[in-house]
């Protein structure tokens, strides 16, 4: 198979879906590789150091894209200087892969399809475990956070950390984060080694912990709606909840010299949480970093890949952050790339080969030899809060056996027929001690159910000291006085129980008494966080 | 009055049992939990006490023996309970726990025979069913209990004994002793004995033949769910003696080991049915036993200079405690080498797996009895996305909860159960004493990656050179 890599033709797009290194990795695959003629400039990869891996160099595109296999782009096809489109260039039946919203490019898919392409879209890519090294997205957030707040450092005319000099002192900068996504928390971590103080916002209150784990203040925002969408992603509110949003944004925003705004939800407009209002009250020299730009921007008065100073305040609304750093960006990229490659690649037949029962092939394929399989089966919900960076852990195992109702039904019937039995006859007593027992098996189950593991010797311990309440049984029989058998037995009962009740109390106490905090830990921070 | 005096009392008590367990389920509150059982406790015991003068008030004459029984038994039990919790190790735990059961099983027996043999009590089948329920499940605990112990000491061994037909054989001692209950319900009181005595002894059996059946690598979920067997054989007594305290606390501390073997089944990807009747692993190790006899592939060997370096460059280190580390005995050096690493700024945490050692929650105890502080101690889901951030792991004597084949290898009897991901760390070390296969018999993959070390050798004098050898680099700094 030859994989072709072609220059980047949009504006302001200086990355390269292969870089040298990565070439040789393909190349080892046993594939041979061909680079059009300076598709590496932008990111400073020259094509000397490609021909170097073995690659051949290519003069001009239309050689490329009607030999090549498979393409690996970063940006989806467009139409060129010369009026022609890069569909059309594709040899027909070949592979794509490449980042391609296809929610946002539904002609593009179309004249795909006519060319009978196999399209893989970087960006359909499920969140889970073992797709995390083929995340593109993840990667390229990253680049852009950190870019966001280089940039940021760079129009914004004042030191980011705080000092105390010969000179006189300096506040540090205030830095708000909107949206703790890859790029909100790599922004975060940015800003913080630059010596920021940081806060940041997200409506998913399961990133807390990840913004905190970086150093930032996390802004509290309660609302009665999660803004926990689909796989991961944060989903779009309604009307009240954005009005509310908005708010505790322009209330921070008066205290803050930098905010770096990331709030984007996927195939829709960015919301504008930032009001031209929250812009006005901003302190001259404020900094606003737009990475919605390109879905609209988060702030109302972002202007596409400008930088405008309204009020004061200066807006940047670039959309190619990741180009802007090309050589890291394409680094990664390709390092992606090349991981979905090595999946979906075939050694024996060194071709590629997809598998469609595999959820990872199934989700990143928008078109099969020209036949739209876009949109995928939806994903399986994420198996606990959504993080970011990482990914929730769904174990790429097989599934989980269903549960089975009917067995649940049968014990249910079985138990039924039993209490029913039971209440045909038997004495009422009988009845009225069951009833107790069956509610107290209910307060058992529900009392026990949120306990910290690291409890479960503890509380094994007690319940087994309780469990000696059986001694009151004993105690009770030796009503009958004497020393025949049953005081005897009776005896031998008590004794065996308060051993128990004994040592099970005790050994609790002494165990509990080791569990301890490092004197420095502060507030009550439980050290579990229970079976969920 | 008094009888509605002893009513509100047994009332109090259940409810500070409850209490009890609820304030057991954290860290805050489980010191005062463990104090309102004792209070508890001792209410019933005083209650019921007076009771007892109360009963016998009509017989004077015999109930000084009893009195005397009644001092003894509750002085020598408490004695011997003292001591029991004074002087057991932590680590010998699981062997408590398992022989605390035991006592409640016996308890039961003795109790269900001592009401059956009580002279001039109205009989009825009712009753008597319950006195036989009770008997069954409390021989099934006290002998299961006994192997549990057994197991857990090491004086049997953690293979499961496989009878061919084992399930039949359980089937038709079941069957048996329902049998015997028919004819039991059916005789006169002290006839019945007999009955009582055969379906004891089958019972007995059966406790032993199901828990030898069980691996060693299960006892955390056996020694849960003989819990949970203690608190139904107390749940019965209560039936038979028409006393609702006992059968709420049976109740209780029943569906509580009921949950404890829950969660630690899930923990292992396991059916609890397939531990309730044993024989786990049977058919797959049988399977693989050939391969696991033929090691994968080459470890890394390294000594403790060269691990000791390793963790000196570090920023961040996990510890992974395992079985082996309780068995060594390698708490405290583990808490004086980790509190070294801090002291230097390196990050360190622990990483406890559900169903680490033999115990539920076995792990925790040891470290909490290190002093290792609890905040820096994380279950499973709280760390796994965090091995791959880290530079360094030390996995001390743990095993299959390390083993990457329980997510990859369809074949492996361990696949399917959540591992923690160590092997995802830059560098892993494992500390063993030897190429031994972990408890579930399943060799284990990530000895043979690249990025692991291996040190072997008795992990408390592994990790005390390694501690001493940080102090010694203090010195020389």
């Amino acid at each position: 198979m030859i994989i072709g890599i072609p220059r980047e033709i949009a504006q302001n797009e200086r990355r390269v879906a292969a870089t040298p290194t990565l070439v040789a990795k393909i190349i080892k695959l046993g594939a041979e590789v061909i680079v059009e003629a300076g598709a590496g400039e932008g990111a400073q990869l020259l094509d000397g150091a490609y021909a170097e891996t073995g690659a051949r160099i290519v003069a001009d595109a239309a050689t490329l894209w009607a030999e090549a296999d498979v393409v690996l782009k970063v940006r989806a096809p467009m139409l060129r200087a010369d009026g022609k489109h890069e569909a059309d260039l594709i040899k027909e039946g070949a592979h794509l892969i490449s980042f391609v919203w296809p929610a946002q490019n539904k002609a593009l898919l179309e004249q795909l399809a006519e060319r009978k392409v196999t399209l893989l879209a970087m960006d359909m890519m499920p969140r889970i475990t073992r797709a995390q090294k083929m995340d593109a997205l993840s990667a390229m957030a990253n680049v852009v956070g950190y870019r966001a707040v280089v940039e940021a450092a760079a129009q914004f005319g004042r030191f980011f950390p705080g000092q105390i000099t010969a000179a006189g002192k300096v506040k540090p900068a205030q830095v708000m984060i909107i949206g703790a996504g890859v790029a909100g928390l790599a922004a975060i971590a940015a800003a913080r080694s630059l010596g920021a103080v940081v806060r940041a916002f997200d409506t998913r209150p399961a990133v807390r912990e990840q913004v905190q784990s970086l150093g930032a203040r996390f802004l509290e925002f309660r609302f009665d709606e999660s803004g926990e969408g689909e796989g991961g992603y944060a989903k779009q509110m309604s009307d009240a909840y954005l009005a509310a949003e908005q708010t505790l944004i322009a209330e921070n925003a008066k205290e803050v010299d930098i905010i770096v705004s990331t709030a984007v939800i996927p195939g829709a407009d960015a919301p504008k949480l930032i009001t031209s209002g929250a812009v006005v009250s901003m302190r001259p020299g404020s900094v606003i970093i737009d990475l919605a730009a390109e879905q609209g921007g988060n702030c109302a008065l972002t202007e596409r890949d400008k930088v405008v100073e309204r009020f004061g305040v200066k807006i940047v609304g670039y959309t190619d952050l990741a180009s802007r750093m090309a050589n890291q960006s394409s680094e990664l990229y390709a390092t992606v790339v090349y991981n979905l490659l090595e999946e979906i690649w075939s050694a024996d037949k060194k071709a590629i080969a997809l598998d469609l029962g595999d959820e990872v092939h199934r989700h990143v394929l928008v078109l099969h030899n020209g036949e739209l399989t876009w949109p995928p089966p939806k994903p399986r919900p994420p198996s606990h809060a959504p993080r970011p960076e990482k990914k929730p852990v769904v174990v790429a195992a097989a599934p989980p056996p269903p549960r089975s109702n009917a067995a649940g039904l049968a014990v249910g019937v079985i138990l039924a027929t039993l209490l029913a039995t039971a209440g045909l006859f038997a004495p009422a007593d009988f009845l009225a001690h069951l009833t107790v027992f069956l509610l107290a098996c209910v307060v058992g189950w529900h009392v026990v159910w949120n306990v910290s593991p690291a409890l479960h010797t503890p509380l094994m311990s007690v319940t087994n000291a309780i469990s000696g309440i059986i001694l009151v049984g004993g105690v009770l029989l030796l009503r009958v006085g004497g020393l025949g058998a049953t005081t005897m037995l009776a005896g031998a009962a008590i004794l065996l129980a308060m051993i128990n009740v004994a040592g099970g109390f005790l050994v609790t106490s002494r165990m509990l008494k080791m569990f301890r905090r490092a004197p420095g830990a502060k507030e009550a921070a439980p050290a579990h966080g229970g079976h969920k | 009055m008094l009888v509605s005096t002893q009513s509100l009392v047994y009332i109090a008590s259940a409810l500070l049992f409850i209490l009890s367990l609820r304030g057991l389920s954290t860290q805050e509150s489980a010191r005062r939990g463990n104090t309102l059982g004792i209070v508890g406790m001792a209410l019933a015991l005083l209650v019921t006490c007076v009771a007892l003068t109360r009963e016998g008030a009509d017989h004077p004459a015999a109930m000084p023996a009893a009195y005397a029984i009644l001092a003894a038994a509750i002085g020598v039990g408490t004695l011997v309970g003292a001591v029991l919790a004074a002087r057991v190790a932590m680590t010998s735990m699981p062997e408590l726990v398992a022989v605390l059961h035991s006592f409640v099983g016996a308890s039961a027996v003795l109790v269900g025979m001592a009401s059956y043999l009580e002279p001039g009590q109205p009989r009825s089948v009712v009753h008597e069913i319950e006195v036989f329920a009770g008997v069954f499940i409390g021989a099934l605990t006290f002998t299961g209990s006994i192997i549990a112990y057994f197991k857990l000491r090491g004086s049997l061994g953690g293979k499961p004994l496989l009878l061919p037909g084992r399930h039949l054989i359980n089937a038709a001692m079941v069957a048996a002793c329902i049998y015997l209950g028919v004819l039991f319900t059916g005789a006169e009181a002290p006839a019945g004995l007999t009955y009582l005595l055969i379906m004891t002894g089958i019972s007995a059996v059966l406790g032993v033949h199901l828990v030898m059946a069980i691996g060693g690598g299960d006892m955390p979920v056996v020694v849960s769910l003989l819990n949970s067997y203690s608190g139904w054989a107390a749940a019965a007594s209560g039936f038979m003696l028409s006393n609702d305290l006992l059968i709420i606390t049976g109740a209780l501390v029943g569906s509580s080991g009921a949950i404890l073997s829950y969660i630690m089944c899930k923990a292992m990807n396991r059916s609890i049915w397939n531990v309730v009747f044993g024989g786990f692993g049977a058919a797959p190790s049988g399977g693989s036993k050939a391969a696991k006899t033929e090691p994968a592939g080459k470890v890394t060997e390294a000594n403790v200079e060269q691990v000791a370096q390793l963790l000196l460059g570090a920023r961040s280190v996990i510890v992974v405690p395992g079985y082996g580390m309780a068995v060594a005995q390698a708490q405290h050096p583990t808490k004086t080498l980790t509190e070294g690493l801090e002291a230097r700024g390196i990050e360190v945490r622990y990483a406890i797996h559900p169903v680490a050692g033999r115990l539920p929650g076995h792990m925790n105890v040891l470290l909490a009895e290190a002093s290792v502080s609890y905040d820096i101690v994380k279950e499973m889901d709280e760390i796994n996305a965090d091995f791959e951030k880290t530079d360094v792991v030390l996995i001390i004597g743990a095993n299959d909860i390390v083993n990457p084949s329980a997510l990859t290898d369809v074949d492996s009897p361990i696949y399917g159960m959540p591992v923690l991901e160590a092997w995802k760390a830059a560098r892993v070390v494992m500390l063993k004493r030897g190429m031994a296969a972990g408890y579930a018999g399943v060799d284990n993959a990530i000895c043979y990656n690249d990025n692991t070390l291996m040190l072997f050798g008795d992990a408390k004098k592994s990790i005390q050179a390694l501690a001493s050898r940080l102090a010694a680099d203090d010195k020389a700094g």
